[in-house]
């Protein structure tokens, strides 16, 4: 009721109307007879753009939380890699590791013996595994910096508490140190998502389909440059309000005393 | 140290690399000028842009604040590539009806003025957040003790608030720098010639794909190791005359 009352106030009620306007002059006055030829295109490059962000966000994620206790507790032979990849992901250009994976890589699999005659080549051709690696890394290396503030800075307390229960090493860590470290750092990491969806129209650029090579082979098929990259913008505006609401819905189940 | 590089089996890498003609090094390099030119100026822009917009966020009218509020909501979700791709069509397509409606012709806008102009508004949004939090952790005794004295707004925002919030908010910025100089890399998808899509050139046209991706690599993490130095220095300097924060002293 409260935030109905609010969006009422006269002046949000004209932006209202004005973008209401501006939507209709939109649908009505731009081009949009290419939209049916494109809509499965468009569909399957939205379900890629989901597969490609949920696969490098969980198995990133799951990267990092070594990393990140690596950093922060192991021996230094641990740390010190762990720290360097950290570096190096975090200060390189996202697209210029993914080129690096791709073409670098990919330059390199070939002049290994027998490899084409392998089951793995169908793979080691297509671009997927290396987006797949490239994001993936991605995230490790920014989610395994944020993972290293998190558990460092578990109460000590509570780690105590848990090894006076007698709870093993592994226990103490999936049931006590890892949800607390989680629960601190909920919304870095539902910033660091939002930020990986931006991140994945940089695969388009090694020939997969997803939504940003779809909107760009519309332009180039159609010369429509305006209409498909507004709705382009509407779609990740769409799926990063759903990403956020997800997180926000997950910070609000966590019990807090403020 | 020939004898280490012929060693290591690494003459032919460091003959692509060389900086006289047939090697590619000149053309890394002037690369990097290009994408440090844009990362300096589209950084100048955004933090213009942010300190307007976080004073408009603390201090404008209703209207000025959603606007603002849709501005950095809209930019933040919405992919840098994409924004790029929009913005320099509809900026172009503007200056362009704009110079012919005054009897000029076509105009050619400059790659490095099109990057700034795109990338600047895009870290103005993030700018706008940073320094709006920064301002608002500022004990508003300060900026009381300010209007007491009768300060005037802009020698008030120039001698009370900047100063006060610096601490606040060199972090959020020195993130934001690193976010700009990396984000010159997207410009290469629209073709212009910073140090990815150099690097990228110089690779495709002599297979070397491995030598001058990790060349460019270590270009840019130099780039990255000296900044965040750089800013480490400066938050000292900003943080000089504080007294130390309660976690720091052990």
């Amino acid at each position: 009721m409260n935030s109905l009352r609010s969006l009422l106030v006269p002046h949000r009620i004209v932006m209202m109307v004005l973008f209401a306007a501006f939507v209709l002059w939109c649908a009505l006055s731009m081009r949009w007879d290419w939209l049916p030829k494109y809509l499965p295109l468009a569909i399957e490059g939205i379900g890629n753009t989901l597969l490609l962000l949920a696969v490098s966000l969980v198995v990133g994620f799951l990267l990092a939380v070594p990393i990140g206790f690596a950093q922060a507790f192991g021996p230094f032979y641990l740390a010190w890699p762990a720290r360097i990849f950290c570096t190096v992901i975090r200060g390189t250009p996202l697209l210029l590791q993914i080129w690096l994976i791709y073409y670098g890589l990919g330059s390199l699999f070939p002049q290994i013996e027998g490899i084409r005659d392998s089951v793995f080549w169908p793979y080691l051709r297509s671009a997927w595994p290396y987006a797949f690696v490239a994001l993936t890394l991605s995230v490790a290396g920014y989610e395994g910096e944020v993972m290293r503030g998190a558990l460092k800075g578990v109460n000590r307390g509570q780690l105590e508490a848990a090894r006076a229960f007698g709870m093993p090493r592994f226990m103490l860590f999936r049931r006590v140190w890892l949800p607390l470290a989680i629960r601190d750092v909920l919304p870095t990491l539902g910033g660091e998502a939002v930020l990986q969806l931006k991140a994945t129209p940089l695969v388009a650029t090694i020939t997969i389909v997803e939504i940003y090579s779809v909107a760009s082979r519309v332009r180039q098929d159609t010369f429509i440059v305006y209409e498909p990259l507004l709705l382009l913008a509407v779609v990740y505006m769409i799926i990063a309000a759903i990403l956020s609401s997800a997180f926000k819905f997950v910070e609000n189940q966590v019990p807090s005393r403020r | 140290m020939e004898t280490v590089i012929d060693a290591l089996g690494l003459t032919d890498s460091f003959q692509l690399l060389s900086l006289s003609p047939p090697g590619w090094g000149m053309n890394l390099l002037r690369g990097l000028a290009n994408s440090v030119k844009i990362a300096v100026g589209a950084y100048l822009l955004g933090l213009v842009i942010g300190l307007f917009g976080a004073y408009g966020k603390l201090n404008g009218g209703p209207i000025t604040r959603d606007l603002l509020a849709i501005y950095t909501t809209v930019v933040r979700a919405v992919p840098e590539l994409v924004l790029i791709l929009i913005l320099y069509f509809v900026g172009t397509d503007l200056i362009n009806k704009a110079s012919s409606a005054l009897g000029y012709g076509r105009v050619e806008i400059s790659g490095v003025a099109a990057g700034i102009g795109v990338l600047g508004v895009v870290q103005g949004a993030y700018a706008t957040e940073i320094l709006r939090g920064a301002i608002k952790a500022i004990p508003v005794g300060q900026i009381e003790a300010a209007r007491a004295f009768g300060m005037p707004a802009m020698m008030m925002m120039r001698r009370v608030t900047i100063p006060a919030m610096l601490s606040f908010a060199i972090p959020g910025l020195a993130n934001l720098w690193l976010i700009a100089t990396k984000d010159t890399a997207l410009l290469a998808v629209v073709g212009f010639s910073e140090l990815t899509l150099e690097t990228r050139q110089a690779a495709s046209s002599t297979r070397a794909y491995m030598t001058f991706f990790l060349a460019a690599g270590g270009l840019y993490l130099i780039m990255t190791l000296i900044s965040t130095f750089a800013f480490s220095r400066i938050e000292k300097w900003a943080r000089r005359g504080e007294r130390p924060m309660s976690g720091d002293a052990k």
